[in-house]
C-alpha cells in the first residue's frame, strides 16, 4: 500500500506540462521561496510535502497567479508564462481546488461548476442546457447529485467533488488539490481518490498536498519535499521510504541547542494526584478520544505532523475550543472545560500556535500584552498599578531576554522570536500551574529558541507542568520527560524519552500501529 | 481496492418533492413569508377595516404611490446582493430631482434633462463603487460620502422646491391607463419595467450570477476567475442610476423637484429589500422579493392612514419586521454555518 | 522634530489650527471675544457651546468603534431622550421647577440607557452586524419620539431646561461644561481603569483576547450602554437648545457627523486603538468646518458638500492603497508589501502551510 501499482514508473519519457525552476519569492523580512524547482507531468500525481512555513502555499500561489515570483520561471506546455492573476492561470490550464472549498454556498450545484461558462442563447442564460452541462460534467466525477440543488446542502466531500468538476469545466491540464482531505472521511476520501485516479488516466496532471502520510503514499506517484522555502528533494514515492520523508519535511537542526541539556533525565513524581487527568477527549471530525496526564514538574511533548491532532488536542484540553466527548480532571476534580477564561482559572495557560492571530494583540505595547492576562482575570475595575505593572514588566522582560528590551514598544514590531517571548511572559505572569505551548519556537531564530528551550526547562524544575509541542522533534525529545505521539487525528500512544531517540521517534511515528490505522 | 472504489458512486438518496424543493429554493423561504405577511396585511386590513380596503383603486394607487420607493428598493436590491449597502439612494433621489426640476425650468429640453439626472445619479453611484473597491472603503463609510455630497449638491442647485410644468415630465404621473376601476401611470409601468429588467439581469446574465457570487463569497468569485471588481462597482452605479430614476419617478408625482426630498428613504428602501427576503450577509435574496416588501411597506402606510393612526406608527412597525427579519436572517446564517 | 509630525495627533491638530489660522485671517473677529455682563461671548464660544451634542455622541462613537463596532442609532435615541424630557416637563403642573426638570433628565437619560442595552443585546449577544443591529433602532426610533410626542412640535417654557443649552456658569457656557465633564469622565474611566486598554484588545483582535481570558461581551454591551446615554445627554442638550422636542430633526445626520469626527481625530474605523483626544478635535474640526462655511456665505444646507469632500479625503487618504503609493514614495524598498493575503483568515491555523 505504499505507491499505487497501477501506475506504470516509466512517466519521465512523457514531457512536463508544468515547470516550475529557480522560484523564488521574497516578502519583506522574510525570503518564502528560495530557487524551488517543481516539475508536473501529465497523467502523474504529485505530492508536495512540508511542515508549516515550508512554502507549500506560496509555491501553489505562484502556480496560480496570486503572487508574482521575484525570480525563477514558470513554463506551462512548454511556453514561459507569467499569470497576473487565477483567471489567467485557469485560462492556462491550471485549476485549484482549496481545503476550503472555494465555491459560493449560496448557488445551486450546477451554478457554481459552470459560474462564468454558462451556455447562453443570445444575452439569456439557458438554465437548462447550463444544468444539463453541469450534469454531464458532475457524471463524469461519478456525482449523480441534483445540479439545481444548493450547494450548501452537500457535504463537504460532494462541494470537493464540485469544485473538481467546476475545474475539468475549464479543461484543466493541471489540477491542484491543496488539503482536500483534511476534512472528509475514509468513504469520502476512496471516493475522491477515484476521481483523482480517473483524472490521472485521462492524462491531468495533479499536485496533491496533504498532512496525512497514509494518504500520500497511496495515491502519489512522485513527492517534492520543502522545508523553510528551500527544495528538499524529489522522489518516486516508491523509493521512499516514510522514515526517510518524514526526516526530511522536519530536517535535523543540529545546532548549540544540543547543548543544552536533555530534562529527559530528571525524574518526576507521579505517585499522586496528576495536575491534569483528560479521558476521552474528542471531537467529531476533528479528534478522536484521546487520554492524557500530566504531574507538576512534568513536560509532555506532543509529537505528530501538522494536521495529526497534536493542536486540536491540546485546544480541546484549554476550552479554547469545546469538545464533545470525554472529561478533564484538574486535581482530580472534574470540570466541564468551555473557555479559556475558565481553563485561566483552574490555573491553565494557553498559548496559541498562531502567534500573530490568536497571540500577540499587535496595536499594544509589549507591557500591555504582558500584563493582559492578568488584568482580564482582574476584570476592568481593578487596574494594575503602574508600579505593580513596571514591577511585573520588568522582570520578565529581563528573565526572558525580550529585545529590545522597550516596555513600550509596539509587540506588532518585534521580531517573532520576542513576540513569542512576550506571550510566554503573559502566561507566566498569571502563576499558572500547568502551561500549554503550542510551537513557541516555530520561525524564530536560534537564540530566541534557546532562551525559550531554557526557560521551559527552568520552570519545570521548579514544579510547573508544561504542555509542549513542536514540529521539530529533537526539541520535544530534549525537552519532555513523557512524549505522547499523534497521527492522523489520533494519539496512537505514549514513549519515555530516556527510551527513544530521534530516529525511533520518527519510526514510532510514521509506522506504529500502521495497519490498524488504515 | 481501487477497483471496488471507482465504482463507488453517490447516489442521491431519494427524496420527497418537498425536500427536492426545499434542496434547490431554501433561499426563498424568506420572500414566502413577505408574500404570506403581504396577504395577511391585505386581508386583515379587508377584514377589520371599513372593508373596502382591498379595492381596485386603492391597489392601484399602491404602486403609484411607492412607484419611487420601488425603483430605489431595485438598485438596492443589487448592492445588497454584493455584500454591501448603499446609503446614498435618498440624497441622490433628491439631487437628480431638484437637478431635472431646475434644468427644465432653465429651458432645457426634456431629452437633455432626464438622460442628465440618470447620468448624475449613476455618477455618484461610480464614486461609491470606485471607493469601496479601489480604496477598500467599507460600503458604508463611501456611500455616506455619496449621501452626504448628493443631499449638498441638491442644495447648491436649489434651497427650495422647483415647480415643474413640464408636460412630459407630468404626463409620466397624470397618464392614467384603465382597465375597469385598475390603472396603471408611467411611472408605475417605469418602475415595474425596473423590476422586469432587473429580475432579467440578475437571473439570467452573467453579471446577474457574479453579483450574487460575490455576495455569497467574494474570495471564491475571484478564484473562480469572476470579473469581481467591475461588478462591485458597476452595482453602485445601477443603484445610483435607480436614484435618478427615482428623482423622475417622484419629480412627476410631487410635481416638482424639492432638495429636502427623500430624507431616510434610504432606510425604507433597504428595509424593503430586507422585509422582502434578501439577506444582508449579500448573496441571497430576489429582486422580486423587492417588489413584495416595498407593496408591504406601502400596504402598512395605506392601512395606518386608513386607521387615522399617527404615521410615526409606520417607522416602527417596519423598523420591528426588520428586526423579526434580522434575527430570522441570522439562524438561516448561522444555521447554516453549523452544517458545514 | 520628527518625533512631533509621527505624533497620531499632529494630522488633526494641525488641521485645526490651519482652519482657526485661516478663519482668523478671513475675519479678524473670529478670534475676538467679548465680556458681557460676566458673560464671553464670541465665534469661539459659539463653536465651544454648538459642539456639546456631537461631543458627546462622537464620544461614544468612539468606544464603540474601538470595539470594531458602530452606533447609528443615535440620532434616534438623541430624539427619543428629548421627547422624553419634554413630555414629562411638559406633562408636570410646575415646567419651570428645577426638580421637574431633573425627574425628567433623569427619565430620559434612563431611557437612553435602556435604548443602548437593547443596541448592545443585539450586537454582544446575538451577534448581529453591528451596523444592522443599530439600523434596526435608527429607523424605529423616530417613530417612538414621535409617538411620546404625539406626532407634534412639543414645545415647553422652562427656564431652568433652557438652561442646560443657553445658560451660563460663571463666564462659559454650561453646555460646554457638560462637554468637558464628558470628555473627564470618559478619559478617567477609560484610562484610570484597565477598561480602555481592554476594549482596544478586543477591537484590535477579538480571538487573541478570547484566550487570553478577556470577557469580551460585556466589553462590548457596555460600549453601546455608555453610546446610548451620551446620545440621550445630546437629545436633552438639543431639546434645550430649541426650547422643544422636534423628533424629526433632533440629531438629523449626527451619526454621520460623530463618525467623521472619530476618524478625523484618527481613530480607525476598523477598531481597536481610539484617541478620546482625537475625537474631540475631530468634533471642534467639523464644528470650525461648519462654521467656516455658514461664514463663506454657504446656506447651512449646502454644507453638506464640503463635509463629503473631507470624507473622500480622510477615506482615500487613510487607504490602503494610497498608503502604498505613498510608502514606495518616500521610502526606497525593493518590493511593496503584499497584498495581505485574502485568504489567511480563510486558513484553519492549524493547517496553514
Amino acid at each position: 500500500m505504499t505507491a499505487d501499482t497501477e501506475v506504470p514508473p516509466i512517466v519521465d519519457v512523457v514531457p512536463p506540462i508544468v515547470e516550475m525552476r529557480g522560484i523564488t519569492i521574497r516578502f519583506p523580512g522574510v525570503l518564502a521561496l528560495d530557487h524551488v524547482d517543481l516539475v508536473l507531468r501529465p497523467g502523474e500525481v504529485h505530492s508536495l510535502m512540508g511542515e508549516n512555513g515550508a512554502g507549500k502555499s506560496t509555491l501553489i500561489k505562484a502556480l496560480t497567479g496570486v503572487y508574482s515570483v521575484d525570480s525563477g520561471t514558470i513554463t506551462v506546455g512548454g511556453a514561459p508564462r507569467t499569470f497576473a492573476s487565477t483567471a489567467d492561470a485557469q485560462e492556462a490550464g491550471i485549476s485549484t481546488v482549496y481545503q476550503e472549498v472555494n465555491l459560493c454556498a449560496n448557488l445551486t450545484v450546477g451554478e457554481n461548476v459552470m459560474l462564468g461558462h454558462e451556455l447562453r442563447r443570445g444575452r439569456a442564460i439557458d438554465w437548462r442546457a447550463t444544468h444539463a452541462e453541469a450534469a454531464r460534467h458532475l457524471q463524469g466525477l461519478r456525482l449523480s447529485i441534483d445540479p439545481r440543488s444548493l450547494l450548501s446542502t452537500h457535504s463537504i466531500a460532494v462541494q470537493q467533488l464540485v469544485a473538481i468538476s467546476r475545474a475539468m469545466v475549464t479543461d484543466a491540464k493541471v489540477l491542484i488539490l491543496d488539503e482536500p482531505t483534511s476534512s472528509l472521511d475514509r468513504d469520502e476520501v476512496d471516493q475522491l481518490f477515484a476521481v483523482i485516479r480517473e483524472l490521472r488516466a485521462a492524462g491531468v496532471a495533479i499536485l496533491f498536498v496533504s498532512h496525512f502520510l497514509d494518504q500520500v503514499y497511496e495515491i502519489s506517484d512522485r513527492i517534492t519535499v520543502l522545508r523553510n522555502g528551500a527544495l528538499v528533494g524529489e522522489h518516486l514515492a516508491a523509493d521512499l521510504p516514510r522514515d526517510v520523508l518524514v526526516t526530511e519535511m522536519i530536517g535535523r537542526a543540529l545546532d548549540d541547542l544540543d547543548a543544552l541539556s536533555r530534562t529527559a533525565h530528571r525524574p518526576v513524581d507521579r505517585s499522586g494526584e496528576p495536575l491534569l487527568r483528560a479521558e476521552g477527549l474528542g471531537k467529531r471530525g476533528v479528534l478522536e478520544p484521546a487520554d492524557l496526564e500530566i504531574y507538576p514538574g512534568e513536560v509532555v511533548g506532543l509529537a505528530g505532523l501538522l494536521g495529526s491532532g497534536r493542536t486540536e488536542l491540546v485546544r480541546l484540553l484549554c476550552g479554547a475550543d469545546r469538545s464533545d466527548s470525554g472529561q478533564v480532571a484538574v486535581h482530580g476534580t472534574t470540570i466541564k472545560m468551555t473557555s479559556p477564561r475558565h481553563a485561566m482559572d483552574h490555573r491553565i495557560a494557553f498559548s496559541s500556535e498562531d502567534r500573530r492571530g490568536e497571540g500577540i494583540v499587535a496595536d499594544l505595547t509589549v507591557a500591555e500584552n504582558i500584563v493582559l492576562g492578568i488584568q482580564a482575570r482582574r476584570g476592568w475595575a481593578r487596574k494594575i498599578r503602574k508600579s505593580e505593572q513596571d514591577a511585573v514588566v520588568a522582570e520578565y522582560i529581563e528573565a526572558l531576554g525580550v529585545r529590545p528590551a522597550n516596555p513600550d514598544a509596539l509587540v506588532g514590531n518585534l521580531s517573532g522570536g520576542n513576540q513569542q517571548k512576550v506571550l510566554l511572559a503573559r502566561w507566566l505572569a498569571t502563576a499558572p500551574e500547568l502551561i500549554v505551548l503550542d510551537e513557541p519556537t516555530r520561525g524564530i531564530d536560534v537564540g530566541a529558541k534557546a532562551d525559550i528551550q531554557r526557560k521551559v526547562s527552568e520552570l519545570s524544575a521548579q514544579g510547573l507542568a508544561v504542555i509542549f509541542i513542536s514540529a521539530e522533534l529533537e526539541e520535544v525529545l530534549r525537552l519532555a520527560q513523557r512524549i505522547a505521539v499523534l497521527r492522523d487525528r489520533k494519539k496512537i500512544g505514549e514513549v519515555d524519552s530516556s527510551e527513544i531517540d530521534l530516529d525511533g521517534l520518527i519510526d514510532y511515528l510514521a509506522n506504529e500501529g500502521k495497519g490498524s490505522a488504515a | 481496492m481501487s477497483t471496488t472504489t471507482t465504482e463507488a458512486v453517490r447516489v442521491e438518496r431519494p427524496t420527497s418533492r418537498v425536500e427536492t424543493f426545499l434542496g434547490r429554493h431554501a433561499a426563498m423561504i424568506p420572500t414566502f413569508a413577505a408574500v404570506i405577511i403581504l396577504i395577511v396585511l391585505l386581508a386583515g386590513a379587508e377584514a377589520f377595516l371599513r372593508g373596502d380596503f382591498i379595492t381596485a383603486r386603492n391597489l392601484s394607487a399602491l404602486l403609484l404611490d411607492n412607484a419611487y420607493l420601488l425603483i430605489l428598493a431595485v438598485g438596492m436590491t443589487f448592492v445588497i446582493l454584493t455584500a454591501g449597502i448603499d446609503l446614498s439612494v435618498g440624497s441622490v433621489m433628491a439631487f437628480t430631482g431638484i437637478l431635472g426640476a431646475q434644468l427644465l425650468v432653465s429651458g432645457q429640453p426634456v431629452w437633455v434633462a432626464v438622460p442628465a439626472m440618470l447620468a448624475g445619479g449613476a455618477a455618484i453611484g461610480l464614486l461609491i463603487g470606485v471607493l469601496v473597491q479601489y480604496f477598500n472603503v467599507q460600503p458604508f463609510i463611501a456611500s455616506l460620502a455619496g449621501l452626504f455630497l448628493a443631499r449638498g449638491l441638491a442644495f447648491v442647485v436649489s434651497l427650495s422646491s422647483i415647480r415643474v410644468e413640464e408636460p412630459a415630465v407630468l404626463w409620466l404621473q397624470q397618464t392614467r391607463f384603465r382597465l375597469g376601476d385598475w390603472y396603471l401611470t408611467p411611472t408605475g409601468i417605469i418602475a415595474l419595467l425596473t423590476v422586469a429588467v432587473a429580475a432579467f439581469v440578475l437571473h439570467l446574465t452573467r453579471f446577474g450570477r457574479t453579483v450574487y457570487a460575490i455576495g455569497g463569497n467574494e474570495q471564491s468569485a475571484r478564484l473562480m476567475g469572476l470579473d469581481v471588481a467591475r461588478t462591485k462597482v458597476a452595482a453602485y452605479v445601477i443603484s445610483g442610476f435607480c436614484g435618478g430614476l427615482a428623482g423622475l419617478a417622484l419629480t412627476a408625482y410631487s410635481g416638482a423637484g424639492y432638495p429636502r426630498n427623500g430624507i431616510g428613504t434610504e432606510l425604507d428602501a433597504i428595509a424593503a429589500v430586507v422585509i422582502g427576503g434578501t439577506l444582508l450577509t449579500g448573496g441571497r435574496g430576489y429582486v422580486l422579493g423587492s417588489l413584495i416588501g416595498v407593496l408591504v411597506f406601502g400596504t402598512i402606510k395605506t392601512i395606518i392612514s386608513f386607521m387615522g393612526a399617527e404615521q410615526s406608527w409606520m417607522q416602527i412597525i417596519v423598523g420591528a419586521l426588520l428586526l423579526l427579519f434580522i434575527v430570522v436572517q441570522r439562524v438561516i446564517v448561522s444555521r447554516s454555518e453549523r452544517r458545514r | 522634530m520628527t518625533h512631533i509630525w509621527k505624533h497620531r495627533l499632529f494630522w488633526p491638530l494641525a488641521a485645526l489650527i490651519t482652519l482657526i489660522v485661516v478663519n482668523s485671517v478671513a475675519r479678524p473677529r473670529f478670534l475676538s471675544i467679548t465680556m458681557r455682563d460676566g458673560q464671553l461671548y464670541g465665534a469661539l464660544i459659539d463653536i465651544l457651546r454648538g459642539s456639546a451634542p456631537l461631543m458627546l455622541v462622537a464620544l461614544g462613537m468612539t468606544i464603540v468603534i474601538a470595539t470594531r463596532g458602530i452606533d447609528l442609532s443615535v440620532g434616534a435615541i438623541m430624539a427619543v431622550s428629548g421627547a422624553v424630557a419634554l413630555t414629562v416637563i411638559d406633562g408636570s403642573n410646575d415646567p419651570s421647577n428645577l426638580g421637574t426638570v431633573l425627574v425628567a433628565i433623569a427619565v430620559a437619560v434612563l431611557v437612553a440607557l435602556v435604548l443602548g442595552v437593547w443596541n448592545g443585546f443585539l450586537v454582544a449577544v446575538l451577534g448581529i452586524q453591528p451596523i444592522i443591529a443599530t439600523l434596526v433602532l435608527m429607523l424605529a426610533g423616530r417613530g417612538v419620539a414621535l409617538l411620546i410626542t404625539g406626532g407634534f412640535i412639543t414645545t415647553v417654557n422652562s427656564d431652568p431646561f433652557s438652561y442646560i443649552a443657553s445658560g451660563y456658569l460663571t463666564v462659559l457656557p454650561f453646555a460646554f461644561f457638560i462637554s468637558v465633564a464628558a470628555i473627564v469622565a470618559l478619559g478617567v474611566v477609560e484610562r484610570r481603569t484597565a477598561l480602555g486598554v481592554l476594549t482596544e484588545a478586543v477591537g484590535i483582535n477579538p480571538e487573541a483576547s478570547r484566550l487570553a481570558g478577556v470577557r469580551s461581551r460585556g466589553i462590548v454591551w457596555g460600549a453601546y450602554m455608555l453610546s446610548g446615554v451620551l446620545a440621550g445627554v445630546a437629545g436633552i442638550i438639543y431639546a434645550s437648545n430649541i426650547k422643544a422636542a422636534d423628533a424629526n430633526a433632533t440629531g438629523l445626520f449626527i451619526e454621520l457627523y460623530a463618525i467623521l469626527a472619530v476618524v478625523l481625530g484618527g481613530t480607525s474605523l476598523a477598531g481597536g486603538k481610539f484617541s478620546i483626544a482625537g475625537t474631540v478635535i475631530g468634533v471642534l474640526i467639523i464644528q470650525t468646518l461648519d462654521s467656516t462655511i455658514l461664514f463663506l456665505g454657504v446656506p447651512s444646507a449646502q454644507s453638506p458638500v464640503f463635509f463629503a469632500l473631507v470624507v473622500v479625503l480622510v477615506v482615500v487618504v487613510q487607504s490602503p492603497r494610497m498608503r502604498r503609493v505613498i510608502g514606495s514614495m518616500t521610502r526606497r524598498r525593493s518590493r511593496p508589501e503584499p497584498d495581505p493575503d485574502p485568504e489567511r483568515d480563510r486558513e484553519r491555523t492549524g493547517v496553514a502551510a
